[in-house]
This record gives structure tokens, sequence and C-alpha cells, in this order.
């Protein structure tokens, strides 16, 4: 919403300065967004300075000229000027400016195959002089004016924009913010002026509101003009029309433009002639279509409200008005409309045909229904004042009837609210100031909402309106206390915070990437997942949720390889989508890594990345968290997006819970790149159910023996499999087995491998004899054998 | 001069003189092993009378201790010798590089809601979560967002259905909705968390990081609001005085509804939080609208609070002079070392909330 300190003036008698307003508006919560300075139709008109003349290639007569006007670069104009000359101060238009001469607007165009950004000016073009020959040539004075407007900006007149929150449609409009201002003693709201125009002619247009269902129009009020003379705007109204930002186009056309900016009320005039018959408001046929002033075909669906006449569709209510009854600057007699459509109709409607409008705007957020009359009223003197011609009284269609809202307030309310006391006759004199209209009865006040106030429900709206004019720079501030009688984090959200910093303290780079990601890569990884499709997707490269982490971290490690970085680890924590309903999401810690192979390094060539690196990472920040190597043991069944021979799954020993992934990426996918997964909610079900005390520690300081056993096995036997079983033999006795050597080749059979391993055995109670380790060595040995199918190598 | 000392003497010279290990070693046979110098010494004791007995018997001993003594020292000092000759050979050029490691780091997200979390947790909030996929209710209907209500164009929604049921969270108020409904008030809550919106330029993604903040109890009103951000940003930007505003403004789901202001000034192209009259956006707020603790079964007769959101990259960026929104989720290698935290950089209350 845009206006200037005069235009508010006409509503609002206040001695207050313009940034003491600014600084006002802002703190009863009508945001300034920018003040500029008031645009004039010719302040697009630049001092600009030719840097070079050059030859235009393709006519002799023209040139191409390099212009200053004051930015960074220069820009081309082309210009068949004879006084055109390197140096030159002259006069720049640049595209989209409209030429005083020609009322032409400019574009940015070829000329004879060369681009010219805009143009430069000659004295009669700007209609200073009939001077026509050659182009403006400026005294060195404006040296130091290049860049700027040659007819200047009024100097302290400057146009004031706010950002109207979606609940103040009353504020989008002149008088709805001098209300405000004047509730917040900046000044006294005037009287809106009584209409002295003579309705004398009779309005002999039949207009008729058709009872449909969901009909968005609920009044119609309208009056004829007749034998206007339309014109040019007089120079203060075409300067309110340039301040917002349009562009004059007639006085009608500036009059409900204006009346609408004022008062919040759109209008809307017809070319009375244009009009068939009479105008029925009703709701549209599919397929129904017309075009509208913005020069665009409609086609309609069902039900959308239409004003039409017997010939078709006119205009759409309170959202566009159509080229075929439009008024033009011969228009003799017109039908002026007032009308109130209903928020949530004229917002479906706006939003299936994809259209904005300033009246859709107003429509769609509440106009005041009581503002039909008013609007109509002042629309009309203006245009008698301006155009001339009769108008006939009022023709009123209202199929229903607006009650203002009335409110029981206990202004108690405002207190417990805010904390800050305020007192009872404040509160009344701000609400009445707003416009409401107050009853005191006992200990409550019966209020009445305005009918301008679409936003006002209930008691605590008024209490938002009396704390916002009263300024919450008044309230109190209350220290915090500074007690917890919960824990800040839950059980979940420790491990997450954990799992996050013990990944990182591996040497992984933490990552945010995108919840969504790339179909195409996506479906790589989601297995038996579904795709979860965003159906108003960003880009078409982001439209799935992600099912898997892996998809984005490989997209920007390979990003990250194209910049020069070889040795890479990164890792992200964050939610995967299992599918599309609330909560089907899990919580993955992902860490990805790829060593640069360097040839030329000996240095490090004894240090390559391989399977057991990515594996020591997981299974150490597995340990931080608590999830030891008894706790889970390692299987095959990987996704297929790891390599199928070098990876493996970390499963919990009881429960089977899979608690996460680790190996080679599968190579088609990325070579030489190793991964790993953690499955956080599974991790922490588990930890949850298996919850470790810590006893005492005891220690057995009885004799240590290791015992050295070297099996030969199928190739396919895994080394877990024989250590399960050593382990499970006694776990008292069986401290530790390490595997020190896997061995294929000479003097084994070809489809064997011989594994050997070390054996640590103590008692807690007493010192193992020669006979002890004797037995459990065999014992090792025999059930070895028997359940794993290996032979002790002799 | 006997034998015995000529001997002696003989032997000590050869000890004294040598500077070979082997002879040395060779040296302690002959002189100390079961037939070496002093034990035949000793055999010959037999055949003395008691009073010569004594004295060679006392000799002997002499010469054993003197000897031994210089055996040990002999020994240090070759031992040293040879040492000092090994450790001559052995020179390494330790300005070769160090075996390889890798430095982590935590995102500087992660890092500020860790802060955030810290300085909460201090005044007794506690930490929610919920569902990055919401249904329109939690998302806008529970927080008094109509259907068809221009309220929701501020919201660029990401759908998941076509009929908008579906959707990614675009703030994290639902989780408020969420915690409602499954406790009992009093409510003290933050939510941080992943939020989406179909934005994206310059200064916008369509994902990003938001706070909610929910204080729900019998008598919580504006001033306790204006407190707890107070001590919030204060904490947070670890400077004493903060310059702030409450402006008036509108949400669907607060009422009556603020925008919080922080005072800035510009020096050397830096921007210094809390003072300087240039005033900074960073947070909307208000009293919780009484249709909310309805939709949420909590009576707004009895129980009153507030909310607030903020924007976590936001406050990350301000911190840590970060300029570009878009490269929190770019993952450039550089970007992430630069602005990464150290790991054991943990935010904690009693060592302060950064390095």
């Amino acid at each position: 919403m845009k206006f200037t300190k005069d235009w508010l003036d006409v509503h609002l008698k206040t001695n207050k300065s313009e940034s003491q307003i600014i600084q006002k508006l802002n703190s009863i919560g009508l945001e300034v967004e920018k003040v500029e300075p008031v645009k004039n139709e010719l302040s697009d008109f630049i001092v600009a300075k030719i840097i070079k003349v050059n030859k235009h290639p393709n006519a002799d007569r023209l040139k191409l000229c390099d212009v200053d006007i004051g930015k960074k670069d220069t820009l081309k104009v082309v210009c068949g000027a004879p006084n055109a000359r390197d140096g030159l101060l002259t006069i720049y238009a640049p595209p989209g400016s409209v030429i005083p001469k020609n009322a032409m607007k400019l574009e940015v165009s070829k000329i004879r195959g060369e681009t010219s950004y805009g143009m430069l000016c000659s004295e009669s073009e700007l209609k200073l002089s009939n001077e026509s020959e050659g182009i403006i040539d400026l005294n060195d004075k404006y040296k130091t004016k290049i860049g700027k407007s040659f007819f200047g900006e009024k100097k302290g007149k400057n146009v004031i924009e706010l950002s109207i929150t979606p609940n103040r449609p009353d504020c989008l409009g002149v008088r709805g913010i001098a209300r405000d201002l004047s509730a917040s003693n900046f000044g006294k709201l005037k009287e809106p002026k009584k209409s002295k125009v003579k309705k004398n002619i009779k309005h002999n247009l039949m207009i008729k509101i058709e009872k449909n269902k969901n009909q968005a129009c609920s009044i119609f009020g309208s009056c004829i003009i007749k034998n206007i003379k339309n014109t040019e705007s007089p120079g203060w109204l075409k300067n309110r029309i340039l301040a917002l930002g349009l562009r004059p186009i007639s006085a009608v056309v500036d009059i409900t433009n204006y009346v609408m900016f004022d008062l919040n009320r759109p209008l809307h005039a017809y070319d009375l002639d244009k009009i068939k018959n009479k105008i029925t408001v009703r709701n549209s046929k599919k397929g129904e279509s017309f075009k509208a002033l913005d020069n665009k075909n409609y086609t309609l669906d069902k039900d959308m409200c239409v004003i039409a006449d017997d010939e078709g569709v006119l205009g759409l209510g309170g959202i566009i008005g159509g080229e075929r009854s439009g008024t033009e600057i011969h228009t003799k007699n017109i039908l002026l409309e007032s009308a109130y459509f209903d928020p949530t109709l004229i917002r479906k409607t706006a939003k299936k045909l994809d259209l904005n409008s300033d009246a859709k705007f107003r429509f769609e957020r509440g106009v005041d229904p009581q503002s039909v009359t008013a609007g109509l009223d002042s629309s009309v003197e203006l245009i008698l004042e301006i155009c001339g011609g009769e108008v006939s009284k009022f023709d009123l269609q209202q199929t229903k009837k607006f009650k203002d809202l009335e409110i029981k307030f206990d202004p108690k309310m405002v207190t417990k609210t805010v904390g800050t006391s305020i007192n009872t006759n404040e509160i009344k004199k701000i609400l009445s100031n707003l416009g409401f209209t107050i009853k005191t009865k006992g200990k409550f006040l019966n209020v009445k909402v305005p009918s301008w106030r679409p936003d006002i429900f209930d008691e605590i709206d008024l209490v938002e309106e009396v704390i916002r004019i009263v300024g919450f720079e008044k309230i109190k501030s209350i220290e915090p206390d500074k007690k917890r009688s919960k824990p800040t984090l839950n059980f979940f959200q420790k491990h997450f915070h954990l799992a996050q910093r013990s990944v990182a303290s591996k040497g992984y780079l933490e990552t945010i990437t995108w919840s969504f990601t790339d179909e195409k890569i996506n479906n790589k990884f989601k297995e038996k997942l579904e795709s979860v499709k965003i159906v108003n997707p960003i880009s078409s490269d982001l439209n799935v949720l992600r099912n898997s982490l892996y998809p984005n971290l490989i997209f920007y490690l390979e990003k990250n390889l194209n910049r020069g970085f070889g040795d890479q680890a990164l890792f992200e924590i964050g939610p995967i989508f299992k599918g599309k309903k609330p909560g089907q999401q899990i919580t993955v810690v992902c860490g990805i890594k790829k060593q640069f192979i360097d040839e030329d390094n000996d240095l490090k060539k004894n240090d390559l990345v391989d399977v057991f690196h990515i594996k020591k990472d997981l299974v150490q920040s597995l340990t931080e968290l608590e999830i030891t190597k008894e706790d889970f043991r390692i299987e095959g069944n990987t996704p297929s997006y790891y390599h199928p021979g070098i990876s493996g799954s970390i499963v919990s020993k009881d429960g089977n819970l899979v608690l996460g992934y680790f190996g080679a990426l599968h190579p088609k996918i990325i070579s030489n790149t190793f991964g790993f997964e953690i499955f956080l909610e599974n991790l922490v079900e588990y930890k949850a159910k298996n919850k470790k005390t810590k006893e005492s520690l005891t220690f057995s300081d009885y004799q240590k023996s290791d015992r050295d056993f070297a099996f030969l096995v199928n190739k396919d036997t895994r080394a877990q499999d024989l250590t399960e079983v050593i382990q499970n033999l006694d776990k008292n006795l069986i401290k530790e087995i390490k595997i020190f050597d896997v061995y294929e080749g000479q003097n084994i059979p070809s489809d064997k491998k011989s594994i050997a391993l070390k054996v640590t055995i103590q008692s807690d109670h007493k010192t193992l004899n020669e006979n002890d380790l004797t037995n459990i060595s065999k014992k090792i040995v025999s059930t070895v054998e028997e359940k794993t199918g290996a032979k002790l190598r002799s | 001069m006997s034998d015995f000392e000529k001997k002696f003497l003989e032997f000590k010279n050869r000890l004294n003189g040598t500077q070979d290990s082997k002879e040395i070693e060779a040296m302690r046979t002959d002189i100390f092993s079961k037939n070496g110098f002093i034990n035949s010494q000793f055999k010959k004791l037999g055949s003395l009378s008691e009073d010569e007995k004594k004295t060679f018997a006392s000799n002997i001993n002499k010469a054993k201790q003197e000897l031994l003594e210089i055996f040990r020292s002999k020994a240090t000092e070759v031992l040293d010798k040879n040492l000092n000759e090994k450790i001559k050979k052995e020179k390494i050029d330790v300005t070769l590089p160090e075996k390889e490691f890798k430095i982590g780091k935590i995102h500087p997200v992660s890092q500020v809601i860790d802060e955030i979390s810290c300085i909460f947790s201090e005044i007794g909030f506690s930490v929610e979560e919920g569902p990055d996929v919401e249904n329109d209710y939690n998302n806008f209907t529970a927080l008094n967002t109509p259907e068809d209500h221009p309220a929701k164009d501020m919201h660029d929604t990401f759908y998941l259905d076509e009929n908008m049921k579906t959707l990614l969270r675009t703030h994290t108020s639902p989780v408020q909705v969420r915690t409602m409904l499954k406790g009992k008030p009093p409510f003290k809550i933050i939510a941080p968390g992943r939020t989406y919106r179909s934005d994206s330029d310059q200064t916008h993604t369509p994902m990003f990081h938001q706070l909610e903040g929910l204080h729900i109890d019998k008598n919580i009103n504006m001033g306790h609001l204006k407190g707890c951000l107070n001590y919030f940003i204060k904490e947070f930007f670890e400077v004493d005085k903060i310059k702030m505003r409450f402006r008036p403004s509108h949400f669907p789901f607060t009422e009556p509804s603020a925008e919080v202001d922080i005072g800035y000034r510009i020096e050397n192209n830096k921007i210094i939080i809390g003072e300087g009259d240039k005033w900074l956006e960073i947070l909307g707020c208000g009293m919780v609208h009484p249709n909310v603790l309805k939709n949420c079964r909590v009576d707004p007769k009895i129980y009153q609070g507030f909310a607030f959101g903020i924007g976590i990259d936001r406050l990350a960026m301000l911190k840590y002079g970060i300029n570009d929104l878009r490269s929190f989720f770019e993952c450039d290698y550089r970007w992430l070392n630069y602005y990464g935290f150290d790991p054991l950089d943990v935010p904690t209350n009693y060592r302060g909330l950064s390095k």
C-alpha cells in the first residue's frame, strides 16, 4: 500500500512530520517497507553523457552511442541526431518511459539490427520547445547530475510504502491509515465530505443479482452518469496515481483507482452504451469466456461470479473488468459499479484463473460492505467535477444483510494478557478512536465492531487493538526463571547429539542437504520404498523426498571432486522418508569417504582407504554410542547400492534390528568410494531394550595364557563364524580372540583358506594349569571343527 | 709386588684402556667366572695361615670391589658411546609431513541449534520435535489459518498430494500442536527443525531451519515473552546489552502478534549486534491465539502463554558472519571446513557457548 503525506492530509488533521508518522506507523503494526521520492511523469528522464559515438554498422545516418547514465556500466543507445558527439551531455529516456510528445512507451528494440536500450531525446520530444533538430545539448553545469532526473524530483515529497498484513484490509485505503494514526494521538480524523451532487436523471438499466448457490455478490450498487467528457486527469490526480506506481489513463479510470486506494473501495466503470439491455450478476457456465482489461482471454469454469449482459460476460465480479464494456477517452455515458463480493469465493476464482488485481487483493481480504454508497458518492463527485455530466439515483441490489458484530469484552483481559496494567478509560478511548462503539455494562464493555474490520471476532482481537496502539514498548519485561523441571533432551535426542559429534570426530565434515532429491538418482537407492513425489517441486531435479541420504551426499561429493578436492569425508544426520504420511520418516547418519589415489605419492601408499577404514569409523562410533561388539554381528544382505562382495550390515544380536550398513558403494554408482549408514531409531530402540548398568569393576589378576590356532576352512567361511563359536564356548574363560592371519595359496587347497587366531584364556578364580589349558584348547578345536567344518592345520 | 697384585694391576690397566665391549665381556669372564681370577685367588686361601688368610682375603675383596666398580663405569661408558654412535646415524627429516589426519566439522546450523538448546535449557525449556511431512490440519487449520485465506499465501507450500492435504511443513509451529495434543499443560518447549517453502532466490532456500518456542501456563503474559526473548538474544550473541524492539504484526496463530527487531550497526563491513541505529528483523512471536489452544484441547480460560519462531540459519549468519544463505546447503568442501565447528567444541553452560 502506497501513499503520500499530502494524501494523508486529506483525511487527517495533524501537525506531525513525515518522519514522526513513519516511526509511529511501524510501532502500531503498519510496517513501513520503503520511503521513496515521489515519481512524476517526467522523473524517468535522466541526465546522461555520451562517452563514445560509434558508427552504426548497417546505417550511415545512425550512430551507436555508449552512454553513461550514472550506473556501473554504460548503455548502447542508437541515435540518429547529427549533433551526437563524444562527451555530449544530454537527456536519456529509459525503456518503459513514455515520451510526452507522442505518448509512446519506449521499449528495448532493435534498430537496423542493433539493440538500443532507450533513447536520447530532443527538446520537442520532451515538449520543452519545438526544437526537433538534434538531441538536447546540456551545458557543463549538468556534469555533476549524470544519472539524476533532469526535471528533478519534488523536494521533500515521498511515497511511503506499507506492508499491510492480510488481516488489515481497512489500511489498504488511506483513510484507514489516517484512522489508525488518529487513534494513536497523531491528529484528528476529518469527517468525510457530504455529497451535494444532485441525482436528477433516471437509472434505467435493469440490474439483478441471480440467486445462485455460492453467489459471491451480495450487494451491487450502481449509478448512471450521462454526457460526460472523459479527459486527461488534472495534475493533482495524475500525481497521486503516479505515486501509487500506476500510469494515468483517463479521468474516469484514474478516479475509480483513486477512490479504491483512498477508501479501500474498489469500483468499476462500464461504458453504458456498450452494455446490451441489462446487467445480471450470476455464476458462470463452464466454458464461457471473455477478454479482460489485461488483454488476455479467460475461459471460465463453472460457478465463477460474473457480471453479464444479454450478450455474455462483461467482467469477473470483484476481480477484473472486460474489454468489451471498458471506458475509453471518447466514452459519453457510464455505469459506475460499487459492489460487495465474498472474500473466499473471490479468492477461489482468482486462484483458479491465476489472476491478480488490486480489486481482487482487496475483496479477498475484506472490503467494508457498508462503503458501497460512500464509494459511489466519492467518485461521482470527482467525475462530475472533472468530466461534467449528470448522475442518476443510486440503484442498490442487496441479497444479504450485514450486521455489525458485538463483543462482550472484559477490559481486565488486556492486563492479564500483556502483564502490564492498562486502565479501562484508556482502553475505551483507543477503541472508540478506532471506530468501535462502546457501551459499558457493569464490569464489561459491549463493543460493536465497525464494518471495515473483518479481522475482529473476539475479545483477544480487542486486546491486540489496544496494546498495539498503547505500544509494545510499554510492556514491562519479566526476567525468566532459571528453573528446570524436565530434562532438556530426551533419550533419542541425546543419541542424535552424540552420534553427530562422534562421526564428526572421525574426520567427517557435516553437511546439511535438501530433504528432497532427484527421482532418477533416488531410484538407485530406494530399494523397496515408495517414491514420495512432490506435487509442485521447486525444480524437476528436486522432485521426490529422499529415500536415502546417499543421493545428495554423492551429488555434493562429486561436486567437490570437480572443484579439485580429492580426499573427502562427508556426513549428514537427518530424515529419510518411507512414505508420504506424517511420521513415516526415520533418522539416518550417513558417512561417505573417498580417497584421492595419488600414484606419485609414495608416502601415502601404505595408507589407502579400504572397507576396514569405514568399518573402523562405524564400529568406533557405535562403541562411543555404547553399542559394543557383544551387541551386534555382521551379516551380508546389504542394499543393492553397496558392492555385494565388499559390504556388511550391522545387526543386533537379539531382536535382529538393523543398526547400520557399511561397505564399498556399488561401482556402477560411484567408484572407489566407501560409506556407512546408522539407523538411529533402531539403535535407540535396541539400547532402550538392553539397558546396561555399569557394575562395579572386577578384574582378574590370575595368569593369562595365549593359544594360537590355524584352521583350514572353506573359502566362503567368515572369520566371524569362527570367533562366535569360540566366544560362545565359555564367555568367562575366553577373554579375547584376535585374528592375526588369513592365508590362501601355496600348500592350501584352492577352495580353502587358512585363518589363524590367538585366543586369550584367563580364569577369574584361579591360575589355570597346563591340564586346564589343554582341555579348553581341545574343546575349541573340536567345537570349531564340528560347527563350522573347519580343520585344524597341523 | 706379589703375583696377585701384578695380575690385579694388569687387569685394571687393561680395563681402563679398552673401549671394546667384546673385550670387556671377555675380561668379565677372565676375572669373575667360576675359574676366573678372583675365585682362583680365593682358592689359595686354604693354604695360608690364619693371619695371612685374613689379610689376603681382605685384599682379594678390595680388589674385587675395585674391579667391579671399574666394570660398572666401563660398561656404562661403552654403552653410552655405542648408543651415541647409533643416534648420530639416526637422523630423520622431521619436516616431512606427519601422518595424515582429518578434522571433522559440525555444520554451523547444528552448532547453533546446540547453542540455542543450551540457552533455553538454562531457563527450563525442553526440546521437542515433529515430522517434516505434516498434514494440512496441523500446519494450518489447527493454527487458526483458515482454508482459502490470504494468510496462507505467505507460505509457499510444497504439497505431496493433489488434494493439498499432506505437505512439507512450512514452519515448526505444528510441533506446538503435536506437543499440546499429546500432553497436559504447562508446556515449556523449543522445537528446532527443517522447514520448507517453495521459494528460491538470493535470500531464500526451499529448505531452511526454524526454532519454535512455546510456553503455556496459567499466568504467562507478554512480559514473560519479552523477558524470555531478551534473555535469549543477549545470551546467544554473547553481549551484555541488546537493543530490541517489538513491532505489532499479524500471524494467525498468535494474538497479539509481534515482530522483533534488534539494533545493529556496520563496522568495517561487519555487523555489530546490540548497538547502533539500524534495525534487523529476526523473529516473530506473540500470545498463542485462544483458537489454537482450543484446537489443541487446552482451555484458554485457564491457560495462556506465548510462542515464537526464529530463523536458525539467519541467526547463524548473523553470529558467524556468513553472507549467503544458499551456501549453507551447497556442501562446498572449503565452506564446511571454514565455517564448521570442531566436534569437541560442544556449547555448554559452564564453559560458555563458543570457544
